[in-house]
């Protein structure tokens, strides 16, 4: 097995003269403010360890300069390429203009960056708008023809998910007139505010009965949601339809209890798609485009719901 | 008794005012049905909705009486929050993470009143301290995620009701009676003022000052735990990130709104748990209303603005001075004529 995998490294030293040694890449998180940057974090390095690759890990702790110098501490150690989960979108210029010097390309995760985009390799992140709309369209695939009335927990007032996920939902449902969204609120993206608002959605709207769907713009909310309408007396997922985005773990256990029917993923995983036009890159100079937009799948109660939290609650959500 | 109704009379009118101002933007407002044995209606929510605010307005109106103020209570609630889930997780029980979620609450209070009291800290930066750090202690305690649990008996802390009324709401009236009775029926409640007025001369006249403050800030660590039990039994789950996030602000609000002084001396128990009550009924009353989310801060403000406004001493006193200039002016300009 060693020798193998020595002879293999023998011969691609030889036939790749530049590209060739396990590479070695760093990546610059912004810190562990959410479950779901955890989540990215074990990801990545999972991602790496089965790519072979060896990574530097850094935690910034929210705080840019020290991502700037984690960036040139990587650059110093000359690293065949690096990951960078901007923790802002602005003052990136200089240090990317140093990675460039070195030849090091560099990718962005999740978050994206003022500076003009030769500057960097790539952006890997998800569609805001994009996930709002896979959501909206599985609420006009699942009603059908029927008369819908909506009510949506909004992420917190002003921030980009919150603008965007309500912008992508209308877009779903655009040209469907017989859904409607007739009460729109923040939940502030919590478990308890997304509760104490559907109390007063189903208070506000007949005790629940006029309800029949609500679209919350992440999970959180929708559990603390899911709560709300079954301690009202309704059953969740079925009196109400419940669909939410992000898809952690505790929206699949709902969702294996039936008492949630659909998220959209936001997937933690931005890592593989980052080394996957990495490999390319270092193979043959392949450019990838611009922005690589990561998959926003869905999940209903018919994908293993109780297999998908298995497979999630160990992940640092 | 008349005296203590006349007491919490402008928070009684406050309420009823603010009742009715939200009964016109949403009729069944006052309306309580009765479903699966349990009373349900948006009075109800309120009452049950405002539990940990009402909750941590007790604690604090004794901690402001003796001229303090307890920025923690709502990192307290994140941390005792935390405690118990996490207890609860590994399998030891109710009892159990409720003695240790108590105890860690009260432990916070021996810190910050030994922070106050014995090195003399000012109270608004010693209560800084654990505000700042504790949201990172329940964080190691969940690990930064949130900490979901099964267990219903615990649940029912939360989102349970006894004869119809939630438990929450039962335990905020519990906790506000069981305390001004201990503060009114014996001679407490007159130490704590006389700290807050004059802690010298309180200590000078054989009062335990020292003693009596390291107390106070226990008994207000006491409520966050409280609060935290509740807040956490709503969710079944510890979101450390998030929980009780801002409410000591809400606390401090609902001790003014109750008329109480933040320079210490008397105060009102009654009368800062309605003030918990009017946040709540504006909350509440907003999300009822079905405004945009963006106006939801912009209207509490003005709500509370205005109510501050009415029953500011210093505005009456100028009212009179103004109408009594009007009245002056205009008896000497038919004077002149």
């Amino acid at each position: 097995m060693t020798f193998k995998t020595l002879m293999m490294t023998t011969v691609a030293t030889l036939g790749l003269a530049a590209a060739a040694q396990a590479q070695t890449v760093g990546f610059s998180q912004i810190g562990s403010e959410s479950g779901w940057r955890a989540a990215e974090t074990t990801l990545t390095k999972q991602q790496a360890e089965e790519r072979g690759i060896d990574l530097k890990f850094s935690d910034a702790q929210q705080k840019q300069e020290n991502q700037i110098a984690a960036m040139r501490n990587f650059i110093a150690q000359g690293v065949d390429a690096i990951l960078i989960a901007p923790v802002v979108a602005t003052g990136w210029d200089s240090i990317l203009a140093e990675a460039k010097e070195a030849e090091i390309p560099v990718v962005l995760l999740d978050r994206k960056v003022d500076s003009s985009d030769d500057m960097y390799l790539t952006a890997v992140g998800s569609d805001l708008v994009h996930e709002g709309e896979v959501a909206g369209k599985w609420l006009v695939d699942t009603v059908g023809d029927k008369d819908c009335r909506v009510v949506e927990l909004q992420g917190t007032t002003g921030s980009s998910p919150a603008i965007d996920r309500k912008t992508g939902f209308e877009k779903g449902i655009a040209g469907h007139d017989n859904i409607e969204i007739v009460r729109s609120q923040t939940g502030d993206f919590t478990r308890s505010v997304g509760k104490e608002v559907m109390e007063s959605f189903l208070q506000a709207e007949n005790g629940g009965e006029n309800i029949c769907a609500l679209y919350a713009h992440n999970d959180d909310m929708a559990v603390g949601a899911i709560q709300a309408i079954k301690e009202a007396g309704l059953l969740p997922g079925k009196d109400i339809l419940v669909v939410s985005i992000d898809g952690v773990p505790d929206i699949f256990k709902a969702m294996s209890e039936g008492e949630a029917n659909a998220t959209v993923e936001l997937t933690p995983n931005m890592a593989g798609p980052a080394f996957d036009a990495l490999a390319a890159y270092w193979k043959d100079g392949t450019m990838p485009p611009k922005f690589i937009q990561t998959d926003s799948a869905l999940y209903t109660m018919q994908d293993d719901p109780a297999g998908q939290y298995e497979a999630r609650k160990d992940l640092g959500y | 008794m008349i005296r203590s109704l006349r007491r919490v009379a402008p928070q009684l009118m406050t309420l009823v005012v603010l009742a009715a101002l939200v009964s016109w933007f949403f009729p069944s407002f006052l309306q309580i049905d009765m479903s699966d044995g349990r009373l349900v209606g948006p009075v109800i929510d309120i009452l049950k909705r405002g539990a940990p605010v009402a909750i941590l307005a007790v604690g604090m109106t004794l901690v402001v009486a003796t001229g303090g103020i307890d920025l923690s209570v709502g990192t307290v609630m994140a941390i005792t929050g935390a405690v118990a889930a996490s207890a609860l997780v590994s399998g030891w029980g109710v009892p159990v993470a409720l003695i240790l979620a108590v105890g860690a609450g009260m432990i916070a209070g021996l810190w910050n009143g030994c922070l106050v009291a014995v090195l003399g800290i000012q109270p608004i930066v010693a209560t800084l301290i654990l505000m700042t750090a504790g949201r990172g202690i329940a964080q190691l305690i969940t690990e930064g995620r949130i900490l979901t649990y099964s267990d219903t008996g615990f649940g029912f802390l939360g989102s349970g009701s006894i004869l119809g009324i939630p438990v929450p709401a039962l335990l905020w009236v519990l906790t506000g009676v069981l305390v001004a009775l201990l503060m009114r029926r014996t001679a407490l409640g007159l130490l704590v003022e006389a700290v807050g007025v004059n802690k010298r001369a309180s200590a000078l006249a054989g009062v335990n000052a020292r003693g009596l403050i390291i107390v106070v800030y226990m008994a207000s660590g006491l409520c966050a735990a409280l609060a935290g039990i509740i807040a956490t039994a709503d969710i079944r789950g510890a979101d450390a990130n998030n929980a009780g996030l801002w409410l000591e602000l809400d606390a401090i609000l609902a001790v003014v709104i109750g008329g109480n002084s933040l320079l210490g001396g008397r105060f009102s128990i009654a009368a800062s748990v309605l003030g918990a009550m009017i946040i709540q009924t504006i909350d509440t009353g907003i999300l009822l209303a079905g405004f945009p989310s963006e106006y939801n801060l912009v209207i509490k403000a003005v709500l509370v603005l205005a109510i501050l406004m009415i029953q500011s001493p210093h505005l009456a006193s100028e009212w009179a001075l103004i109408r009594m200039q009007i009245a002056r002016r205009r008896a000497a300009r038919e004077q002149e004529v």
